[in-house]
């Protein structure tokens, strides 16, 4: 614990979002009923702004402790933390533009992203238990609330309720697992595990734990089989909202898995690594195979989203320096390619979502060329062309996954990306196709300033991560770098094992 | 100075272009002018390389190798040898010629088609230019996006069916391809193209995983050639696409790629897979020929004649005799400007009359004498007359490799002999006999000033590739020796790599 550093900046980022959550409410009460809660979007803005500040300059902390050893900073935290702003920031930018000024709640629909924004954040650099569980509750249920925020639709409540009902259940288990944990190591602290276990064996109690809190989080980051939540919630919920949760919530239960799995139980790898390698091949599979048959783009979307979990789960399994590093980046690109759609869809299917099928995207681009040509661009990316994050975040990825010897798994995973092809084909061919005669033209409003700046955003992140990936990646690399359980080194080129 | 920048200012001016063209306003013929500008200052520059090209001297030249990525390890390392200096040239040759045959074909959308266009230029040349692993998937996947997008948008018919089947057909082995690149990156800590050479000549490998490698690498290869059997999307693609596109969506990228890597990288694989693949070539060639023979779709006619053609190169890249790799290359030029002319011709038929139909065709040739010559010299050249570059070509091929396989190549000749079937009698149904109502209804407009300049362009280019082969081959010879001999090609390119090449290639090659 490094005594010089005020507790307080340890979280600035996390007191900077509340203070902003709360400033957003109380505005929201003194407000006319009738008034625009718009400006109360922009003052949120500016708060995922300056939580984005808040956690750039956190770089220039020392690693350490605080707050009785519950939350550490370092580059990993700061990694996620910096994600989790920008894909803030960016999902409220989509939100200003799909909503009216007559959207019902608006306030608290802002103030709850930034709530649910200081769960995740926490859930990245909470290095206790207890923590972690608190932190994940409050990303949990702000994005319970927010999946049902269109409350007159069918769909929204069951969405909401379903999600709801699992999970808890999701929680529910992990609370367990920390329970049962506790039982076997007489501490929730992640490092005081990891010290209380030292070879390579561990009771009975500890395996059953560790399962619990994996089924946990694997309901968080939709890995199959605890995926069955997912295409039902997305397609219920709002765009701007779906772009939010399927992305940072997920971007921090990753987070939180590998500071479970490489920093809680290093040893243990042997008994948690053949489990990640079928949850991984499960999710790109299903995921894969689910995405092919369905004719709702959100619910596409929502399949790919598993599918994307595996390939992340790939280099979890690679057991590597490299394995984490990749992992870090795949959630940084996923996130802004897939917020990045989800950008185009809530504009151009409207906060009622008003194109649904894939069939009605038919002819976007010759509607709107900027929309049509965003959209088919990130499906490219989705895809895993080269020149854009999405293949860059798969190529390091299955880098890890052969370098650690996974030979079937990276053949397994790029299959997968090759039928993933297919499917978002299908909806890139759609967009480029004539308009069907008798289709009703929905010319949809005019893209506002607010989507533009998410585009801005996420177009040129997904350029950068594909043609520059250098910084991200020395980034992901000090990050990984924490977790000294692991060799840093890289395998000497040549000496590899055969 | 210039020399280590030309390549990167080759490959990239046509992406600039296509971020320009973006900008423009939609107006006239703005966006098609300042395309057709871009692609010719890209050709021009691209002549940079074959005057200050040093024959006397083998590796790559005009060599680039900044580190890019650091880790994993990715150089941006370009430079051409003499197999990729004269595709490279055909490419930036063919991107005027693609612009002005889209002149008038491409009313609308132009923005888009143009800057896709462009696009798939940077892909092309990227692919023969790059020199690291890595940076070469990247624009070899890459070349799959503008294609696909532009058959489905400006597809005649069927256009997003045909880039569906297109893209999955050629994406699927691109991913084993990937799995086999970072594998050999896993092994070798390195994705440079010359260091990996060297590493896999010096052995070292488990050979039965460094087989399934090579074999990876051939299929994504085979299916973008095509070779019989994997061409199942090419008559589609070659019916829906732009004419633009159908120049050059099949032949060099593949055939490149096999030269390249499957060649350079696993002498020892290929010579053991050769049976199969000069069995397969001559298959395709003469199954090629005969479905060519039966259809009346011009268009349909040209994607089998392209499909025996291209069965061809592969007879005689596999046969690894000197004079069959020579003609394989020259087959591969004239392939991507013969086909290239003759689907221009068809376009410029289809503008005329609006009809593929040849049956519907006859007597064009007292109409318009300017483009029946012109359609009986590429005729002629894909046939392979001497004094046309296809004669010098397809005489390499053959004399080369019938001593190595002289009953499969002897059936070869018979594809030969039906090529030259199916081209004349497809002129003679157009061009001579009676006039149809078709042709004698709709008033006769020769060719005119564009039309002329896309195509006497390439129409002299065959006659020179005809006379002067020499000028080609004088580059493309010391390339191909290596292949066909890896033990001396190990010694010439690992010498300037502080040679560690001390065990040579296995050799299977002295047959």
């Amino acid at each position: 614990m490094n005594p010089a550093v005020n507790p307080a900046l340890r979280v600035l980022p996390e007191i900077i979002l509340t203070i902003f959550g709360i400033l957003v409410m109380l505005a929201d009460a003194t407000m006319p009923k009738t008034a625009s809660r718009k400006p109360l979007g922009w003052l949120a803005v500016l708060g995922a702004l300056a939580a984005l500040a808040a956690s750039f300059w956190q770089q220039s902390l020392p690693a350490g402790d605080a707050f009785y050893g519950v939350v550490r900073t370092d580059a990993f935290s700061v990694f996620f933390h910096v994600l989790i702003a920008g894909i803030v920031l960016a999902s409220l930018l989509i939100a200003l533009d799909a909503v009216s000024d007559t959207t019902e709640g608006l306030g608290e629909l802002f103030a709850l992203i930034l709530f649910g924004a200081v769960g995740m954040m926490f859930m990245t650099s909470a290095v206790e238990l207890l923590l972690v569980f608190i932190a994940l509750e409050i990303s949990s249920i702000s994005t319970y609330i927010m999946a049902g925020f269109r409350r007159k639709t069918a769909k929204g409540p069951e969405s909401a309720l379903k999600y709801f009902l699992l999970g808890s259940f999701a929680t529910a288990f992990f609370l367990y697992g920390i329970a049962l944990i506790f039982g076997a190591t007489g501490t929730t602290r992640i490092p005081g595990i990891a010290s209380a276990i030292t070879t390579g064996h561990a009771p009975a109690i500890v395996y059953i734990g560790l399962a619990m809190l994996i089924i946990g989080l694997g309901f968080k980051v939709s890995a199959a089989p605890f995926h069955v939540w997912t295409p039902d919630v997305y397609e219920g919920a709002p765009s701007p909202v779906v772009a939010l949760m399927s992305t940072a919530p997920k971007a921090a239960a990753f987070a939180i898995l590998l500071r479970i799995v490489y920093g809680a139980f290093p040893l243990l790898h042997d008994h948690w690594t053949p489990v990640l390698w079928w949850l991984a091949v499960l999710s790109m599979t299903i995921g894969n195979l689910g995405a092919l048959r369905q004719r709702n783009v959100k619910r596409l979307l929502a399949y790919s989203s598993i599918a994307h979990a595996g390939y992340l789960l790939v280099a979890f399994a690679a057991l590597s320096a490299d394995g984490i590093a990749a992992a870090s980046f795949y959630a940084v690109a996923y996130a802004a390619m897939n917020v990045g759609i989800f950008a185009v869809v809530s504009h151009a299917g409207g906060y009622d979502d008003r194109l649904t099928l894939i069939e009605d995207y038919r002819g976007l681009a010759y509607r709107s060329p900027l929309l049509g040509g965003a959209m088919a661009f990130f499906l490219i990316s989705l895809i895993g062309i080269p020149f854009t994050g999405g293949f860059f975040g798969k190529f390091y990825v299955f880098v890890a996954a052969l370098q650690s010897g996974l030979i079937w798994l990276a053949i397994i995973g790029l299959v997968n990306s090759g039928i993933a092809a297919w499917y978002y084909l299908r909806v890139a061919t759609a967009i480029y196709s004539r308009p069907a005669e008798s289709s009703p033209i929905h010319a949809g409003p005019r893209p506002s300033f607010a989507l533009l700046l998410a585009l801005v955003i996420t177009v040129s992140g997904t350029l950068i991560l594909g043609i520059f990936p250098g910084g991200v990646l020395s980034s992901a690399r000090a990050a990984a770098a924490t977790y000294t359980s692991v060799s840093p080194a890289p395998p000497v080129p040549g000496t590899a094992q055969r | 100075m210039l020399n280590a920048s030309i390549l990167t200012l080759i490959t990239f001016v046509p992406t600039l272009g296509a971020i320009v063209v973006l900008l423009l306003p939609r107006r006239g013929r703005v966006i098609p002018a300042f395309a057709l500008l871009v692609a010719l200052v890209t050709f021009v520059l691209s002549l940079h390389l074959p005057a200050h090209y040093d024959y006397a001297q083998h590796g790559f030249q005009f060599v680039i190798d900044v580190p890019w990525i650091a880790h994993p390890a990715i150089h941006y390392h370009l430079g051409i040898d003499g197999l990729s200096l004269w595709l490279v040239l055909l490419t930036t040759f063919l991107g005027p010629i693609g612009v002005l045959v889209s002149w008038r074909a491409i009313e609308h959308r132009t923005k888009e088609f143009y800057s896709l266009f462009l696009l798939q230029q940077t892909a092309m040349i990227g692919v023969f230019v790059a020199l690291d692993l890595f940076l070469y998937y990247a624009f070899w996947e890459l070349s799959l996006v503008p294609m696909a997008i532009l058959i489905a948008m400006f597809g005649r018919r069927r256009g997003p069916r045909a880039a569906l089947k297109f893209f999955v057909y050629t994406f699927l082995p691109s991913a084993l391809l990937l799995v086999a690149i970072i594998w050999l990156y896993a092994q070798t800590g390195t994705f440079d193209f010359v260091q990996l050479q060297a590493k896999l000549a010096a052995g070292g490998f488990a050979s039965g995983a460094l087989w399934w490698v090579s074999i990876a690498f051939l299929v994504a290869f085979a299916v973008k050639v095509p070779v019989f059997p994997l061409h199942g999307w090419l008559a589609d693609v070659i019916e829906e696409a732009p004419t633009a596109m159908a120049m050059v969506v099949a032949g060099k990228l593949g055939l490149y790629s096999l030269f390249r890597f499957n060649l350079g990288l696993f002498p020892a694989q290929v010579r053991e897979i050769a049976p199969l693949l000069v069995a397969l070539g001559v298959i395709g060639l003469l199954y090629g020929a005969m479905v060519a023979l039966v259809q009346t779709d011009v268009r349909r006619v040209v994607s089998y004649a392209i499909l025996s053609n291209l069965s061809f190169c592969i007879i005689g890249i596999f046969c690894f005799a000197l004079g069959g790799l020579n003609g394989a290359v020259y087959q591969t030029i004239n392939e991507g400007l013969s086909g290239g002319a003759i689907l221009v011709l068809i376009a410029f038929l289809y503008e005329r009359y609006g009809s593929f139909d040849m049956t519907q065709y006859g007597g064009l040739a007292s109409r318009l004498p300017m483009l029946s010559t012109l359609w009986i010299v590429t005729t002629l050249a894909l046939i392979g007359l001497p004094l046309l570059n296809g004669f010098v070509g397809e005489f390499l091929v053959l004399s080369g490799s019938f001593p190595v396989h002289p009953g499969w190549v002897a059936a070869a000749t018979v594809g030969v002999i039906l090529s030259a079937g199916y081209m004349l009698w497809m002129a003679q149904r157009i061009f001579y006999g009676q006039q149809s109502s078709l042709v004698s209804e709709r008033p006769h407009l020769d060719l005119g000033m564009r039309e002329q300049l896309t195509l006497w362009p390439m129409a002299i280019l065959m006659v020179v590739m005809g006379v002067v082969s020499p000028y080609w081959m004088k580059a493309i010879d010391p390339a191909m020796s290596g292949l066909a001999n890896p033990t001396a090609a190990m010694h010439l390119t690992a010498s300037g790599i502080a040679a560690s090449a001390s065990t040579p290639a296995p050799q299977g090659g002295a047959r």
